[in-house]
C-alpha cells in the first residue's frame, strides 16, 4: 500500500480519527464524517492507513459505522486514557482511596451490567438498554446479597480482620455504604452509592456513551451504541482478562448470568 | 468461648460469643450518647435521658416501617418531642427539637462516610489463633422512595436491640410471643400483655420486612430468583403465615376487646384499650402484606413475558453481570482494584488532552465556576472537646529536673541546683525551682501509698535567695527518706529525718 499513500489521504484519515474523538458528533449529522465514514467501509488502503495512524497515537479503532461513527479505545497508558485516580478523587481527607476506587469500578460496571443485562443483548447491535441510578444501584445491592447469603452459606468467619481492612470483600464494602443521605440543601452526598452511580452516568453521558431520557428515578439513561462497542469489544475483554487472570471466573456459559437469590433463611440478608 | 485443653491449645470456638459480643455493640451507640450528653455546649445535656429518647426514636421508626416506606427525619423528630419535652419540661421547645434531631444524627451516624458504626470483636482462627474482626452495623438506615424522598429504616440490628431477641427465627419467635400473649391475657396480666403484643407487632414488622426484600428482587429481575420453586413456595409459606396470624389475631382482639369493655379498674382499662390499638395494627399489617403476595404473582408473568422472547446469542461475548460484577464483588479490596481499573480505563473512553491557548486564556479566567449543582457533600457539625493543654515542658527537661534533683545524702541549697539547671538549658531552672517549691510542703501520705521510698522535701532555713531570675528563700533541698513498712510513718509527717 505505501506506493499509493498520499498526503491527502492521511489528512483524510487523521480527520476522521477526529471525528472520533467527538463523541457527541455522529456521521448522520455531518456530511464529511459520513463520507469518511463510507470511504473506511469500501476502501481497504484507507482502512490500513487510518488504522496505522490510530496505532501511532496510542488507540485501536473499536469499530467504524454510519451508526456508531469512529469508536476508538485508548491503548494502554495512552495519552488519550482517562485517568481512573483523577476519576475517583474526592476531596475528603482521611477517605481510603483504595476503597473509592473499588466503588467507583463496581459503579462502572453495574452500569454497563444493567445496560446488557443478558449477553444476547450485548451482542446483539439494534439492542438500547436503559439505566437509572436506582436500578444500578439495587442491582449491585441485590449481588451483594446474594454473596452474602453465599458467605453464611459457606460459614464464612464473615467479618474482616482488623488488622487486614484491604482483604475485606468488596460486597461488604459496597453494602456498608449508604445508598443516600440527606445534605442539608436537599441534594444528593458524593458519597453515597447512588451519587457515586449518579456520577458515573453523568460521566458516560458526557463522554457521549448514554443519552439522559428523564429525571425518573433519579435519572434515566439509554445507552448509545458507542457504548455497547466500547463495552463489548474493549472495556469488557480486559475486565475479564484480569479476573481470570485472578482466576476467579472459569468458563462462559451460553445461558448466563443472573442466577437464583438463594433465599436467606434465616432472617434477612446481611446487612440493610 | 474457647475451651483450651491440657496444651492451653484452643480447640473450638463458640459463635455465640461472637453473637453476644455483636449484640453488645449494638448497644453502644445508645450509651455514648449518655456519655457525651455533657459535652453539648448548646444545652444542659446532663437534663436528658439520651439512650431512652434514642430507644424511643428507633421505637418510632420501627412501627412507622411498613411495605413501602418508613418515617422520615422530621416525621421522627415531631413523634419523639412529646418523650424530651417530658424529661426537661422547663426547656423550651427549640431546644427540645434540637435533642432530639441530635440524638437521631447520632443514630444515623451522621458524619461518618458509611454512616454506620464499627465494633471489633475477637475470633479465634482456624489455626487456633486470636483474631480480632471488625464489625460494621447500622442502627437507622437511609433509603430513598421512588418518589426520591429519603426515609429512615430501622436495621435488623436495632430491631433485635430493640426487642431484645437476638439471633433467633422469626417464625417461630412470632409464634412463641403470641402463645406467650395469650396466656398473659388469660391470667390477666395486661401490663406484661402489653409488652408481648408490642414485641409481636415488632415481629410482625421484621417479618414483613424480609419478605418485601424478596420481592423486591423478584420485581426487579425475574432471571435473579428461582421462579420455579423457591418463590412460589416462599408465596404459599407466607400466605399460609398470613392466615394462621390473622386467625389467631382475630381470636386474640376479640378476647381484649372484651376485657376492655368489661374492665372496671381504669389501668386495665387503659391497658386493654391499647392492647386493641396494638392487635388491630398488628392485623392491619397482614392485610397489607397479603395484598402485596397476590400481586407478586402478577408481577412475575408479566416480567417473564417481557423478557422470554429475545433471540440467540449471536456471537460469544462476557456476560457482564455473571462474568464481571458478581466475581468482582467477591474480591477483596486489595485484588478488585485492578479489574475494576481495567474496565474504567476502557470504557470511559477517550480524554482528549486539553491545550490551554493563549488566546483564550482572558477568557477562560473570567469563565465563574461551574456549579457542581448536584452534589455537595453534608457539612458535619464538629463536636468540640477543648485540647489538652500543651506542655510546658519537654521531656527532656522534666528527665534532666530529676536527673539534678536526685540528690545524695548531702541536702543543697536552692541557688546552686539553679545554677547547675541554668547551665544545662535557660528554661530548666524555672522547672527545678517549681519542683522544689513543691517540694515545701510534700504529700508524703501519697508517696507513701504509692510505695515510694523517697520524697523529695525543702526547708526554709531563712537564707535568701540570690539569683537572677528568682527571689525568696534559698531553700535547702534534701532528700527524706520513706519506711514504706511503718504504717505510723505517715501519722510522723513531717517528723521525718532530713538526710
Amino acid at each position: 500500500m505505501s506506493e499509493t499513500v498520499s498526503v491527502e489521504d492521511v489528512v483524510e484519515g487523521a480527520r476522521l480519527l477526529a471525528f472520533g474523538m467527538r463523541p457527541k458528533l455522529i456521521p448522520s449529522r455531518d456530511l464529511i464524517y459520513a463520507e469518511l465514514v463510507k470511504r473506511f467501509a469500501e476502501d481497504g488502503p484507507f482502512r490500513e492507513l487510518t488504522a496505522a495512524i490510530a496505532e501511532g497515537l496510542g488507540l485501536t479503532v473499536l469499530a467504524v459505522s454510519s451508526r456508531t461513527g469512529v469508536v476508538l479505545g485508548p491503548g494502554e497508558d495512552s495519552i488519550f486514557e482517562q485517568k481512573f485516580d483523577d476519576y475517583a478523587r474526592r476531596a475528603v481527607l482521611g477517605e481510603r482511596r483504595d476503597l473509592e476506587r473499588v466503588l467507583h469500578g463496581i459503579a462502572h460496571l453495574a452500569i454497563a451490567a444493567l445496560a446488557f443485562p443478558r449477553p444476547a443483548d450485548l451482542a446483539a447491535d439494534t439492542y438500547v438498554g436503559r439505566i437509572s441510578v436506582e436500578q444500578a444501584d439495587a442491582v449491585v445491592r441485590e449481588a451483594c446479597a446474594m454473596l452474602a447469603a453465599r458467605a453464611t452459606a459457606a460459614e464464612d468467619a464473615g467479618d474482616p480482620l482488623e488488622e487486614a481492612p484491604r482483604l475485606e470483600r468488596a460486597w461488604r464494602v459496597y453494602l456498608r455504604r449508604p445508598e443516600a443521605a440527606p445534605t442539608k440543601d436537599g441534594r444528593l452526598a458524593p458519597s453515597t452509592t447512588r451519587g457515586v452511580i449518579a456520577k458515573a452516568l453523568r460521566f458516560l453521558a458526557d463522554q457521549g456513551f448514554l443519552v439522559r431520557v428523564s429525571d425518573e428515578y433519579d435519572g434515566t439513561y439509554r445507552t448509545t451504541p458507542r457504548y455497547q462497542v466500547q463495552v463489548r469489544e474493549l472495556a469488557a475483554e480486559r475486565a475479564f482478562a484480569e479476573l481470570l487472570d485472578l482466576g476467579v471466573v472459569a468458563v462462559t456459559d451460553p445461558f448466563g448470568s443472573l442466577r437464583t437469590v438463594a433465599s436467606p433463611d434465616s432472617g434477612s440478608p446481611a446487612g440493610v | 468461648m474457647a475451651s483450651a485443653d491440657g496444651d492451653g491449645a484452643i480447640t473450638f470456638h463458640d459463635e455465640g460469643l461472637a453473637r453476644r459480643l455483636k449484640a453488645l455493640a449494638c448497644t453502644a451507640p445508645l450509651h455514648d450518647l449518655d456519655a457525651r450528653k455533657v459535652r453539648l455546649d448548646w444545652c444542659e445535656g446532663a437534663g436528658y435521658q439520651m439512650a431512652e429518647i434514642a430507644l424511643q426514636a428507633i421505637d418510632q421508626v420501627t412501627v412507622a416501617m411498613d411495605f413501602d416506606r418508613g418515617a422520615d427525619h422530621e416525621d421522627v423528630v415531631s413523634r419523639v418531642l412529646p418523650f424530651v419535652a417530658a424529661q426537661a419540661p422547663e426547656r423550651d421547645r427549640a431546644e427540645h427539637a434540637r435533642v432530639a434531631r441530635w440524638v437521631l444524627d447520632n443514630l444515623i451516624n451522621v458524619g461518618s462516610t458509611d454512616r454506620g458504626f464499627r465494633a471489633l470483636y475477637g475470633t479465634f482462627g482456624a489455626s487456633g489463633a486470636y483474631q480480632r474482626r471488625v464489625w460494621d452495623f447500622r442502627l437507622l438506615v437511609e433509603l430513598v422512595s421512588p418518589e426520591g424522598e429519603i426515609y429512615l429504616r430501622a436495621s435488623d440490628e436495632a430491631i433485635n436491640v430493640l426487642v431484645g431477641a437476638l439471633d433467633t427465627d422469626v417464625e417461630s419467635a412470632q409464634i412463641a410471643a403470641e402463645v406467650k400473649l395469650e396466656n398473659l391475657i388469660r391470667r390477666g396480666r395486661l401490663s406484661d400483655a402489653q409488652l408481648a403484643a408490642q414485641q409481636a407487632r415488632y415481629r410482625t414488622v421484621q417479618y414483613a420486612e424480609t419478605l418485601r426484600r424478596k420481592l423486591e428482587a423478584t420485581r426487579r429481575d425475574v432471571r435473579a430468583v428461582d421462579w420455579e420453586r423457591e418463590v412460589p413456595d416462599l408465596i404459599d409459606e407466607a400466605l399460609t403465615h398470613i392466615a394462621e396470624r390473622y386467625r389467631y389475631e382475630n381470636a386474640i382482639l376479640t378476647n381484649i376487646t372484651q376485657i376492655r369493655d368489661e374492665a372496671e379498674e381504669p389501668v386495665h382499662k387503659r391497658k386493654a384499650a391499647e392492647l386493641v390499638v396494638i392487635v388491630s395494627d398488628c392485623i392491619r399489617r397482614h392485610t397489607q402484606l397479603q395484598a402485596r403476595l397476590q400481586e407478586a404473582g402478577g408481577t412475575f408473568r408479566v416480567e417473564q413475558d417481557r423478557q422470554q422472547f429475545s433471540g440467540h446469542v449471536q456471537r460469544a461475548v462476557v456476560d457482564l453481570f455473571g462474568h464481571l460484577l458478581v466475581p468482582t464483588l467477591g474480591l477483596s479490596v486489595a485484588q478488585a482494584t485492578a479489574p475494576v481499573a481495567a474496565f474504567f480505563g476502557a470504557v470511559s473512553g477517550l480524554m482528549p488532552p486539553k491545550l490551554p491557548r493563549l488566546v483564550r486564556l482572558v477568557e477562560q479566567l473570567l469563565t465563574p465556576p461551574q456549579d457542581k449543582g448536584h452534589l455537595l457533600d453534608e457539612v458535619p457539625e464538629p463536636e468540640l472537646a477543648p485540647l489538652p493543654d500543651p506542655d510546658v515542658f519537654s521531656e527532656e527537661q522534666w528527665r534532666q529536673a530529676s536527673e539534678l534533683l536526685e540528690l545524695e545524702e548531702v541536702p543543697r541549697r536552692l541557688s546552686g541546683l539553679l545554677a547547675d539547671a541554668r547551665v544545662l538549658d535557660p528554661d530548666l531552672p524555672l522547672l527545678v525551682a517549681l519542683r522544689v517549691l513543691h517540694a515545701v510542703a510534700p504529700e508524703i501520705g501519697v508517696a507513701v501509698r504509692q510505695g515510694d521510698d523517697a520524697v523529695l522535701l525543702a526547708v526554709d532555713d531563712g537564707t535568701a535567695l540570690r539569683d537572677p531570675q528568682f527571689g525568696g528563700c534559698d531553700l535547702l533541698v534534701g532528700v527524706a527518706r520513706l519506711d514504706a513498712g511503718d504504717a505510723v510513718a505517715e501519722d510522723m509527717g513531717r517528723g521525718e529525718e532530713v538526710a
